[in-house]
Parts: structure tokens; C-alpha cells; sequence
């Protein structure tokens, strides 16, 4: 064989020079100097392969997560589980949290997996580290929720509710109020539950006192849990509503109606819509708010709204109950005298609603009408012709 | 406690009772005041074995020691720790075949000689704490009596005349060190090992202080010294395996031998260990122990190039007919001479070979000289071969690099992911959890017994299909077998279409070469040359991927290898461009 030494050496010399130019633009290249960039963030450390263990198996966890692989996923879990040992006091610390959230699916959608294993699970890891047991027990009540189990849900919620551990650091107390919005959702769920129940007693069935009772007991409390909470800031509405629903059975003409209303127009369920004219009844047979312009408002705008929706039933449901009463209460020529006296906007209003109630041959109506206001002519015209037009009196005319 | 040592001066203090200076010894070796009876916490200098019997000082040190521990079991020191490892690990090199030589005389003569030379500093501590010392050891060797031959030559009488010899005597001003021990026990640093804390504090200028790591150092130094079969790659291979002690060794000390505190940080690893390291920390040692040169490595040995070429070759799937040009390039390059071979420590440039880097490193070049590999001859090869094969399906097959390439990567892949998964699974916590202190040694049993619990909990959950057992220690991570249809075996293919004649001999087809480095780095940096990936051609990626992950050596270590090889290669270019270089260099001052 011949001596290479003499062989021509391809021209790959300027390319060649590239190479340890790569990095910086003066021509230097300094491979060492990544590493110690790397041990910036370990603080000079090079990262032990223990660490590059965990992080691998992290990553095939979350993979075999991703592919549905069950089986595969609770191996490397398995190996995962070490990250609770870690002579890296952050990593560790912040380990039960994501084990619980990796675990807990697995766990979930494992076909070997039950209610037990999961609960011994969550038991578990509720117990691991102080700041975990807020936030897995709220997880692990939602859990159950899903599946059904409402008392055992109750249950966990109202241990956790009573959780302290020294100064409540803020992240926490947030946690606690969350827990006590759901604590207090259930308990809405329960009362709802118990309100259907009622419904469907006979008044006269002597099981019918005891159970509206212990529903009256079980709104009181359940409103006092939810008014609490609202009164932190943040973003409630589904607790409010339900928060909202069980007042308006006990305590119907609270201010908080009116909003009520407004969420329920805006809904796009029809019984929403029908509730909302209760709602708004409600709110008017209650003298603190006869003078409520907003409320007048609201019922004229809306009376027209559900007659032009044909919804005339509704409105004779609702008219069912309170025309025997609501005429001298609200409609009679002292109150369109002396309102017209001191608020002309109101008078305005109640006359719109009298009209469509009680027609345009009703005393309130005929006063506001027979009344000469520069500003308000065309308004009062109008009412006219809205009455004339939408009057359930004669419907048609 | 008073902090001056009065060690070699009869105790003359004035009582603090009594005031009376006239004292006496109890059983347990304390002063008492023989007018009042009041006990001191002072104790006697023992400085003379002999004259005590072994009842007495087991009696004394149980007065001594027993209060400072949070276990109960047998005083050890940090360096019996490391024996015992290197005994294990000794241990395990027998099962795989490794003579006994090895354990029973040269591991065991580095160690006693590495003793030696630590030792010496170990000396100049302070007298009171050499007087702990001798009492211990006293103690801990009948105990250790019973422990094979490895320690039982490691007896007392080396211990003990060192210690006694050089009691310098400036010491006396030096301050008592015992209670320099008690504080750190009042602030809960404590350790299983009598030396623990003050092993990991210490930091003497000339010595080399032992580490896990350093074992293997040890076991290679003494593999080399007996010219085993075993390459360092091999070895770290093996205990990466599992076969050999390393991670966790610890958890085979006898039951007796208690590890907490401080002892964590000196014996529980949290990385596999890596060649350059380990080389790296096997010369440092050499050095230290002032070896001799060691056993010549000829060209009948399996360190040898020749004979390690051939086994990579097989191991790789590669035609035994390279074996000639590998012999060829060790020739010419002289990496096959004895001298070059053999290490010695002492010598000015002390390296020694990295024995399999270099054979691999030999093989890629015989690679580069057949294939040049710029991602396009040998593809045009490969169809060559590819033709003749089908041509000629009688005659023995032309080796095909494109065949080849198909098979070793699908093999490669194979493997990697398999070590991947292995590392990605690999428990590394011990059994019996280690803590650091009294406070947190209940929630360190606590979290021990929460992992083993929710593991059990998940392993239920897991597939049952049977995983592989632990592999069998063996010197070769891939097979090939003739006939074999499934993996095709490339061992019995010829070179016939790669090579021609010229003149007598046969030279390779491809004319061309092209240098893994072009400039050495002759500066401040550790390394001779910089591995740039994207700068090189894909089939020549591969090869330095394939052989670098056979190794478990990172690919700019093997490139250097290479580049280190064709240095010798083609030393008359290479004179060519020095001065290039040099005139280069000047210009890119700053």
C-alpha cells in the first residue's frame, strides 16, 4: 500500500478555516464556554445525571400521556417517583404538585384504576408538603363531583374549608375561597334539589313544613357562605347566580335583583327569559321599591319585549296573582297624582306598565295622559300608542 | 473546655470544687478529684498501646464516642468506607473473569500505598485527635479481622507507628479539636463515619483526596497494571450495567457501619461516571502513587491496536478484511510501539493511550481512506458493489456501504433507545434513605416510605409484559452471525471492489483525503482541536455518532482522537501548514 503522506489533500482548506469561526465574529471559539453558560443556572453546577433522569422521564410521561398509554405512563411514574427525594430542595418541593396532576390522569383513565386507587392517591398526596393540601383537595372534590359523588365531595371540601397552617400565605387564601365557592355550589345543588323536591309535596302533606324548613335553614346558610365570598374581589358569576337564585326565593326584593334580571335577559334560555318577568314582578311587590325607576323601566321595556315575543301567557301569569292588589298598590290616582308630582319619568313609566296591565281606560293611565308636558308630549304619545298596541286588556285593539 | 492541650503534662489544674490538685482516673479514663470526688469531663492521654489491654480501650472509647451518634454501630473512618467499595468493586471484577491477582495483590497494594501517601499529611493533626485515633483503630481492626484478605494485611501496626512516630511538637498550641467536633454536633453536622465532617472540610495542597469516582481510577490503574482484557470504556460500560459497584455502594457496608450526615455528600453519587473524567482522575493517581512504568503493552496484548481494531471491527459489522489496513495505519503512524503503549507516570508528557479511543479512532480513518466519506463516494461505491452482488451471487459478496450504513443504524437506534429508556428509568435513590442531620432524618424516612408506597401503588398499573433481565456482562454490545438473514453480517465481505492493484500491492480506489482539523490549538484551552458537526459530512456524523455512543464518549473526543491519528498521518502536511498557522495566528491579535 502506498504512503498517504504523498496523496493529494482535497481543498477543503478554506472550509476547514471556517470551523473555528464558528461562533463568535472574531474568529474564536471557545467550546468550553457553553458548559460554564450551562452552570449559569444551576449556579455553577453541572447538572447531576439525577436531574437528567427525572427531566427525561418527565418528558416520556407527558408523551406516553399525550398517546393515551396508560400502562406506560404509570412505569415511568414509577421511576418518577425518586424527583420526591431530591437533594434539590426547589425540585422537590415543587414535585408533589406535578405528580399529583400526572398521577391523577393516569389514574383517571387507567382501565386497572378505580375510586379507591385514586382516593388512596389523593389522600396521599394531599398529605405531602404543607402548601399542596388546599389545592389538591379542591382537585380531588372536583373528581369526585364528576363522578358523582356529591357527600364524599361535601365531605373533602368541608376539611379542607377548615384548613390553617400559620400565616396564610395570599396564594393560599384564594384557595380557600375557591373552596368555599364550590362547598357553597353544592350546597346550592342541594338546595335546588330540594326545592324540586318540594315542589312536588302537596302543601297540605304534613312532610311539607319540615322540609321547607330545613330548605329555609339550608338557603340561609348557604347564602351567608356565597355572600361572603362575593364580597372578595374577582370573577364569580357562576357562584353569583346561583348566589343570586337562592335570594331571590328568600329575599326577593334585594337590590341585586335588577341585576338579576339583566343577566337573565341577556340569557338565550327561554326560561331564563320567562324567570326574568318574574323576577322583575317580584322585585315591584315590594314597597321599597315602588318608586324604583329602574325597575319600572325594566318592566315597561320588558312587558313590551314578551308581548312582541308572544309570550301573552307569561304575562297573565304573572298578572294572575297581583291584579287583585297591584291596581290600589301601585295604579291609584293618589300615587299618579303624586307621582307625577314628584318624579315625571317614573309617572311616565308606570303609566306604559298600567296601560299594557289594565288598559288605557284605567285611572293612572288616563291622568298621565291627560297631562300637557312640553318635553314629554311625544313621550306620552308614544305610551299611547304602545298601549294601544300591546294592552293585554283587549289584545288587539 | 479549655482550649490549650496540655496533652504531654500530667493534668494540674486546680478543681473547681475543691480546689485541691490531686487527681485520679476513673474506669472510663476521666480525671476525678480524689479529695472531693468531683468528675471532670477530662480524660487521659493514651499514648501507649501496648500497655493497655483490648477490654480497657473498648471500655474507654464506649465512654468516648457512644453520646456523639444517632445510630447506634461500629466507629468507622471515611478512607474504610472507600476500602470496603474498592473491595466490592474488586470483588465484582473476579465474577467477571478478571484474575485474582488483581484483588488480592495489586488493587490491594495501590490502596496500602495510596495510605501511605495520604497518611503523611494525615500525621500532622493534632496529637489529641491521633490519640482518638489510635484507640479506634484499635478497636475497629479487631472488628474488621473477620473481613477478607484485602484488610487483613491493613492492620494496626502501620496505623499506629505513624501515628506515634511524628508527633510534632509544635502542637501543643494548637487547640483541642474535640471540641471543635462537639460544636459541630450541637449544630446537628454530623455523620455516621467518626471523620465525616472533617473529611469534607479538608483540603490539603498535594494530596489527593479519595472519591467515589477515584475507585474506578483505581480498578482501571490496576487493570492496566495487569493488561486484563477490560478497556476503560468496558469498564465504565460495566458499571453502567449495573455489574460493578459504584452507584449506591454504600448500601452493601456491613450492617454495622452506619452512614448519615455528612457521609452523603462523600459516598452517594448522583452521576454515571464519564471517560474523560475517569482517565483524567486515573493519571492524576498514577501520578500521586508514584507508579513505575508499568507492564509493556506488546503487540500480543489485547490493549493493543492491532488486537483492539479487530475486535471493534467485528463489533461494528465491518469486513475482517480491514484488519489489514488497520495494522497498515498503526504501523505507519507508530501507535503500535511498545513505548508509545506503555504507560508511565513518571515519564515528562505522562498520558498513557487511551487504548480503545485509539483503535476506533484508527478504524475511522481506514474509513475515510476507503470511502473518503464527503457524502458522495461512497454512495457511488456502494452502487458499484451493489451490481457486482447481484451479478455475482455465487462469488463472496462486495461489501456494500450503503448496506452496511442501513444495518448498523437501524441497530444503533435500536440500542440507543434502549439505553435511553434505561436511563430515563433508572432508580437512583438507595433503599435506606440517607439524611443530614438529626432534624431531618424523620422526614427523610418519611418521604423514603411515601416514594415506596406510591410505587407499589403504580406498579400495579404497569404493563405486566416481562421486561429484559440484567443483561450479562459481556465485552461486545452488538453480535453478528453468519447466515443470519434477518441482520445481515459483513465480517466474511471483501474489499475487492474498493481496493485495485498497483504495481505488487493494492492501494484503495479513492485517491482523496480530507483532514478532520486543519490547525491544532496550541494555546490555553484544554483541548487540541474543536468538533463542529455541521462542518462535516453526514456519513462521517454518523461514523463518529456510531462509535462515540459505543464508547459512551463524547463525539468531540473521539474527533480528536482522529484528527490526533492523521497528525501522525500525514506529518509532512501537517509541517506545511505549521507555519501557515503560526503566521495566522500572529494576525489575529487583539
Amino acid at each position: 500500500m502506498s504512503d498517504f503522506s504523498e496523496e493529494l489533500i482535497r481543498s477543503k482548506t478554506e472550509d476547514d478555516q471556517e470551523e473555528s469561526c464558528v461562533l463568535s465574529g472574531t474568529g474564536m471559539y471557545f467550546p468550553w464556554l457553553q458548559k460554564h453558560i450551562d452552570t449559569v443556572e444551576t449556579g455553577g453546577k453541572k447538572e447531576k445525571d439525577f436531574a437528567q433522569t427525572t427531566s427525561a422521564c418527565l418528558n416520556r410521561i407527558q408523551e406516553a400521556l399525550l398517546k393515551h398509554q396508560w400502562p406506560q405512563a404509570a412505569g415511568y411514574m414509577h421511576s418518577y417517583f425518586q424527583i420526591l427525594e431530591d437533594s434539590d430542595s426547589h425540585k422537590r418541593q415543587a414535585a408533589p404538585e406535578i405528580i399529583w396532576k400526572l398521577g391523577s390522569e393516569i389514574l383517571f383513565y387507567h382501565p386497572k384504576s378505580n375510586m379507591e386507587t385514586f382516593n388512596t392517591f389523593a389522600d396521599r398526596m394531599k398529605n405531602m408538603g404543607v402548601m399542596n393540601y388546599l389545592k389538591i383537595s379542591l382537585q380531588h372534590a372536583l373528581y369526585l363531583l364528576h363522578h358523582g359523588m356529591l357527600e364524599d365531595a361535601n365531605r373533602n371540601l368541608s376539611r379542607a374549608e377548615t384548613w390553617r397552617y400559620g400565616e396564610k400565605s395570599s396564594s393560599q387564601e384564594v384557595l380557600i375561597n375557591l373552596v368555599q365557592a364550590y362547598k357553597g355550589l353544592l350546597q346550592y345543588y342541594t338546595w335546588s334539589k330540594k326545592k324540586m323536591e318540594l315542589s312536588n309535596l302537596d302543601e297540605d302533606d304534613y312532610a311539607y313544613n319540615t322540609a321547607s324548613q330545613t330548605m329555609l335553614n339550608h338557603s340561609w346558610k348557604t347564602s351567608v357562605n356565597l355572600g361572603a365570598l362575593i364580597q372578595t374581589p374577582g370573577v364569580w358569576d357562576p357562584f353569583v347566580k346561583s348566589y343570586v337564585e337562592i335570594l331571590y326565593q328568600i329575599v326577593p326584593s334585594h337590590k341585586l335583583m335588577l341585576e338579576f334580571h339583566r343577566l337573565l335577559r341577556k340569557s338565550e334560555k327561554k326560561d331564563h327569559h320567562k324567570l326574568g318577568l318574574e323576577v322583575l314582578f317580584g322585585v315591584l311587590d315590594f314597597a321599597g321599591c315602588t318608586k324604583n325607576i329602574t325597575a319600572w323601566k325594566y318592566l315597561a321595556k320588558y312587558l313590551r319585549q314578551t308581548l312582541m315575543g308572544n309570550h301573552l301567557a307569561w304575562v297573565q301569569e304573572e298578572w294572575n296573582s297581583r291584579k287583585t292588589w297591584w291596581p290600589s298598590f301601585h295604579f291609584s290616582s293618589f300615587w299618579a297624582k303624586s307621582d307625577w308630582k314628584e318624579d315625571k319619568a317614573l309617572a311616565c313609566e308606570k303609566a306604559l306598565v298600567a296601560g299594557i296591565l289594565l288598559g288605557k281606560g284605567c285611572r293612572y293611565f288616563r291622568y298621565i295622559c291627560k297631562q300637557d308636558h312640553p318635553v314629554l308630549r311625544k313621550k306620552i304619545r308614544r305610551i299611547r300608542k304602545s298601549v294601544k298596541k300591546h294592552s293585554i286588556v283587549n289584545p288587539g285593539l | 473546655m479549655v482550649n490549650v492541650c496540655k496533652c504531654q503534662k500530667e493534668f494540674k489544674e486546680r478543681c473547681t470544687q475543691c480546689a485541691a490538685v490531686s487527681w485520679g482516673l476513673t474506669d472510663e479514663g476521666k480525671y476525678y478529684c480524689t479529695s472531693c470526688h468531683n468528675v471532670t469531663e477530662r480524660s487521659k492521654e493514651v499514648i501507649n498501646t501496648g500497655a493497655i489491654p483490648n477490654t480497657k480501650i473498648q471500655a474507654i472509647n464506649r465512654g468516648l464516642k457512644r453520646k456523639r451518634k444517632l445510630e447506634r454501630g461500629w466507629d468507622w473512618y471515611v478512607c474504610e468506607g472507600f476500602q470496603h467499595i474498592l473491595y466490592q468493586q474488586a470483588e465484582a471484577l473476579k465474577t467477571l473473569g478478571v484474575g485474582p491477582e488483581l484483588k488480592n495483590e495489586v488493587l490491594h497494594n495501590f490502596w496500602k500505598r495510596y495510605l501511605q501517601k495520604s497518611k503523611q499529611a494525615y500525621c500532622k493533626n493534632p496529637v489529641c485527635r491521633r490519640k482518638v485515633t489510635v484507640l479506634e483503630d484499635n478497636q475497629s481492626h479487631s472488628d474488621w479481622e473477620s473481613e477478607p484478605e484485602l484488610l487483613s494485611d491493613f492492620s494496626c501496626p502501620s496505623f499506629v507507628e505513624s501515628g506515634t512516630e511524628s508527633q510534632p511538637d509544635g502542637l501543643a498550641q494548637k487547640p483541642f479539636p474535640i471540641s471543635k467536633a462537639s460544636q459541630s454536633e450541637t449544630a446537628s453536622i454530623c455523620s455516621g463515619s467518626l471523620d465525616g465532617v472533617e473529611y469534607s472540610l479538608r483540603k490539603e495542597k498535594g494530596i489527593v483526596k479519595m472519591t467515589v469516582p477515584r475507585t474506578l481510577a483505581f480498578c482501571y490503574l490496576s487493570l492496566l497494571w495487569q493488561r486484563e482484557t477490560v478497556t476503560l470504556s468496558d469498564l465504565l460500560r460495566f458499571v453502567e450495567e449495573g455489574h460493578i459497584p459504584y452507584i449506591n455502594a454504600f448500601q452493601h457496608f456491613p450492617e454495622e457501619m452506619k452512614l448519615y450526615g455528612r457521609d452523603k455528600g462523600i459516598f452517594a453519587i448522583e452521576s454515571w461516571p464519564t471517560y474523560e473524567d475517569i482517565y483524567k482522575k486515573m493519571i492524576e493517581m498514577a501520578k500521586f502513587l508514584d507508579l513505575p512504568r508499568f507492564p509493556e503493552i506488546t503487540e500480543d496484548c489485547y490493549l493493543h491496536p492491532n488486537i483492539l481494531c479487530m475486535k471493534y471491527l467485528m463489533e461494528v459489522n465491518l469486513p475482517d478484511e480491514m484488519n489489514d489496513l488497520t495494522c497498515q495505519v498503526v504501523k505507519m503512524t507508530g501507535v503500535g510501539e511498545v513505548d508509545f503503549l506503555t504507560f508511565d507516570p513518571i515519564a515528562k508528557m505522562a498520558k498513557t493511550v487511551k487504548y480503545d479511543v485509539q483503535a476506533v479512532a484508527v478504524i475511522v480513518v481506514v474509513l475515510k481512506l476507503l470511502f473518503l466519506l464527503d457524502d458522495n463516494l461512497e454512495w457511488s461505491l456502494s452502487n458499484t458493489a451493489e451490481k457486482y452482488n447481484e451479478n455475482n451471487k455465487e462469488d463472496k459478496p462486495w461489501f456494500d456501504f450503503r448496506k452496511w450504513y442501513q444495518v448498523m443504524k437501524k441497530s444503533i437506534d435500536e440500542k440507543k433507545q434502549e439505553w435511553e429508556e434505561a436511563r430515563a428509568k433508572y432508580l437512583w435513590k438507595s433503599e435506606k434513605p440517607l439524611y443530614h442531620s438529626s432534624i431531618d432524618r424523620a422526614v427523610a424516612f418519611k418521604r423514603r416510605e411515601m416514594v415506596v408506597d406510591l410505587q407499589k401503588q403504580f406498579s400495579t398499573l404497569v404493563d405486566s409484559t416481562p421486561t429484559v433481565g440484567r443483561k450479562k456482562p459481556s465485552s461486545f454490545q452488538f453480535n453478528w452471525a453468519e447466515g443470519d438473514v434477518a441482520r445481515t453480517c459483513f465480517h466474511g465481505h471483501s474489499l475487492q471492489g474498493i481496493l485495485k492493484n498497483k504495481g505488487q500491492s493494492l492501494t484503495t480506489k479513492n485517491s482523496l483525503y480530507w483532514l478532520s482539523t486543519q490547525k491544532f490549538c496550541r494555546s490555553y484551552c484544554k483541548h487540541v482541536t474543536t468538533y463542529e458537526e455541521s462542518n462535516f459530512s453526514l456519513s462521517y456524523q454518523f461514523i463518529i455518532n456510531l462509535f462515540a455512543f459505543l464508547l459512551r464518549i463524547k463525539t468531540s473526543f473521539l474527533h480528536e482522537e482522529v484528527s490526533l491519528i492523521e497528525k501522525r498521518l500525514f506529518k509532512t502536511k501537517y509541517g506545511k501548514t505549521k507555519k501557515k498557522s503560526s503566521r495566522s495566528r500572529k494576525g489575529r491579535k487583539y
